[in-house]
């Protein structure tokens, strides 16, 4: 870090100076560069995606802009990469992140994933208590007759993911999840094949999705918001984002 | 009408066809890895991937989807594949296209292919490109067709377009300026295509040369490419030559950043530049920038109403914006833009403006920035009220001298394609 640091500190001395030749007293912005910069760390360069998922990734009032801190680093990564390259279809997040390196969305990941805000409130239930239980049994059973899978069976016991591919679902509104399972439904959203989550949001029917939306967003932060280690469950079919 | 087109297109055809030289033999062109090297120096200067490259697709394999005003097109296959790419055409064949826009079947291009500029590119530079593109990977895809509408998607009209607007023919030094500027000039009329953008368009999608690079809206994109002659707008003449490279190399600048399309251009093309050649485009750029006041610009937005949108611009300045631009707009450059006296903030045009705050953005990822600091969109935490309030506070403080903008060009910018 020390050398582009000081290759930074040189070049906007070097600047300071270049102004206060070229540009005459027109120009206050030249006697601001004497000093005053933006801390050299992640956290401000990330401040872009701070109005809608929150200073620390923790989300924000808008219940369909998804909580980033604490999600497995590489989910986060191939979600920044398929915004990028327009996989992932979603123009304001496709617009911000066109021309930047993988390397640097590496680094953003990486950041998002070491948050630890604390859970947003539960969100308190709109549907009935059948269908409560019945979002409670998909997400923690699944339906073996039509071969849904459990989504704890990937997602983890506890709803936090798994490293270095799998989300957490825990913190996030229904509105989100449903939107989500969604787009894997009528494939705006995909990941590299095979596509696991394609393969379970075809075979839930629009009462599934709201049931289980609603279950996952009414839960309790559990006391370790942390992903499941790499490898601590055999996933029930393959994943093309989750190498095994 | 119909006949007279055919007749003319005839006309042309055989024109064409009388005065392109018999078409030499292949091995006349080197393909030594210096001059392959050269030419991929070359493609970079000329962009030829942002637009033969589709998203996630095969290096130059085209199919890439470019709306404009006229329908869709798609941009073709150059990779050497003979079947569906460029594997059959000579060096010959390839410097016609370039140079007059011509195809090997004398087919007319369309000009969003940016023949108008490329046709002032040497034979020299055509050839390493043409030897450049003969060692990339075949990749064998047919190119897609056009998506025009009726009456464009008639290839005969092209004629008319040329007529009007294309003029063949090599950069001609100008002896009267030194070497480099002459190759910053050579640079930004040709491979670098920027008039494409930087000149104003007219219903016709033509550009004339008289009124060249002094901006325009870029159609279907809704952003402003602004006036590179009017140093009101993005006039370089009283930049310095440091700051002008370092826009065009790092994307950022002690002045200003670039975001949008010409984000695009310094991420593919111009971060790649020699020193020696980014300098001579900037030594080019600042002698084409001129002092001249533009035309006195008059706000349409009664007095009342502009004094409102002052005082709420300044409550929505220092709570969301002041933190990083600073309370008198003076920015932390290079990293956090100024804004007093920012000729983009200034100029005219307010959709650069408008649509940095409803959507904020990110300059693009250099060797000199690969990390850079990114501006929050606040387009769903202001109201279309607060955003014209903002803009307009920024347009006319610190002695900026921009004229107020209403909720309604906040509104319509809304929905203008992100993508």
């Amino acid at each position: 870090m020390g050398g582009p640091l000081l290759n930074r500190s040189r070049y906007i001395f070097s600047m300071a100076a270049v102004s206060a030749v070229a540009l005459t007293t027109q120009l206050p912005g030249a006697a601001a560069q004497n000093g005053a910069q933006p801390p050299d760390t992640i956290a401000a360069r990330v401040l872009g995606c701070a109005p809608c998922h929150g200073k620390e990734g923790e989300g924000t009032q808008d219940v369909y802009f998804p909580r980033l801190a604490g999600k497995p680093a590489g989910y986060l990564f191939n979600q920044l990469e398929a915004f990028r390259v327009g996989r992932r279809k979603y123009p304001p997040m496709n617009y911000l992140l066109e021309f930047q390196r993988p390397d640097y969305l590496r680094t953003m990941a990486e950041y998002f994933a070491g948050l630890r805000p604390p859970l947003p409130e539960p969100e308190p239930s709109v549907v009935s208590a059948d269908l409560l239980k019945h979002g409670e049994t998909l997400v923690t059973r699944g339906d073996y007759q039509r071969n849904i899978p459990a989504c704890t069976s990937c997602h983890g016991q506890s709803l936090t993911g798994i490293e270095p591919g799998i989300p957490g679902l825990v913190g996030l509104r229904s509105k989100y999840i449903s939107a989500q399972i969604g787009a894997f439904r009528y494939g705006t959203r995909s990941a590299p094949e095979p596509d696991c989550m394609q393969l379970v949001a075809a075979r839930l029917t629009e009462q599934d999705v709201t049931a289980v939306a609603a279950w996952l967003a009414s839960r309790p932060a559990p006391a370790n918001l942390s992903p499941a280690a790499k490898g601590s469950y055999a996933l029930p079919f393959a994943c093309g984002s989750e190498p095994q | 009408m119909m006949v007279l087109r055919s007749a003319s297109l005839m006309i042309a055809i055989a024109i064409v066809a009388a005065s392109v030289a018999p078409a030499r033999a292949q091995s006349n062109v080197s393909t030594a890895p210096d001059i392959v090297h050269r030419g991929e120096y070359l493609a970079r200067a000329g962009d030829c991937i942002a637009c033969h490259t589709a998203p996630e697709g095969k290096l130059f394999a085209g199919g890439r989807a470019m709306p404009t005003p006229f329908g869709t097109l798609y941009s073709t296959n150059i990779t050497p594949d003979p079947q569906t790419g460029i594997g059959n055409w000579t060096a010959d064949q390839f410097y016609q296209m370039m140079h007059t826009g011509r195809s090997p079947d004398q087919g007319l291009l369309y000009p969003a292919m940016p023949f108008p500029s490329y046709t002032k590119v040497t034979r020299e530079d055509s050839d390493a490109i043409y030897a450049y593109l003969k060692t990339v990977p075949p990749v064998r895809q047919q190119n897609r067709q056009h998506d025009l509408r009726f009456p464009y998607n008639n290839r005969a009209l092209i004629i008319g377009w040329r007529t009007l607007f294309f003029n063949e023919g090599e950069y001609k030094p100008n002896a009267q300026q030194s070497a480099e500027w002459n190759r910053g000039a050579y640079l930004v009329e040709g491979l670098g295509h920027c008039g494409m953008c930087h000149t104003p368009i007219n219903a016709l999608g033509g550009s004339s040369e008289s009124q060249a690079f002094q901006g325009g809206l870029i159609p279907m994109q809704n952003w402003y490419a602004p006036s590179l002659t009017n140093n009101k707008e993005a006039g370089l003449g009283d930049w310095s030559i440091k700051d002008i490279v370092d826009l065009l190399r790092t994307g950022i600048s002690a002045r200003g950043a670039v975001y949008g399309p010409m984000a695009e251009v310094v991420y593919n093309s111009l971060q790649y530049l020699t020193p020696e050649d980014t300098r001579a485009m900037a030594v080019y750029l600042k002698s084409i920038g001129q002092g001249s006041p533009p035309p006195k610009v008059t706000s349409n937005i009664p007095r009342t109403e502009g004094r409102l949108l002052l005082s709420l611009g300044k409550t929505v300045y220092d709570q969301h914006c002041a933190s990083c631009h600073g309370k008198n707009g003076e920015g932390m450059p290079p990293n956090y833009p100024p804004l007093a006296h920012n000729q983009s903030i200034e100029m005219e045009s307010a959709v650069n403006a408008i649509r940095m705050v409803l959507n904020g953005g990110y300059p693009p990822g250099t060797d000199a920035n690969p990390k850079p600091y990114g501006m929050p969109p606040f387009g769903q935490t202001l109201s279309d009220d607060e955003v014209a309030a903002v803009v307009t506070y920024i347009r006319v403080t610190w002695g900026n001298r921009g004229v107020p903008v209403s909720a309604a060009d906040a509104n319509r910018l809304r929905s203008a394609p992100l993508d």
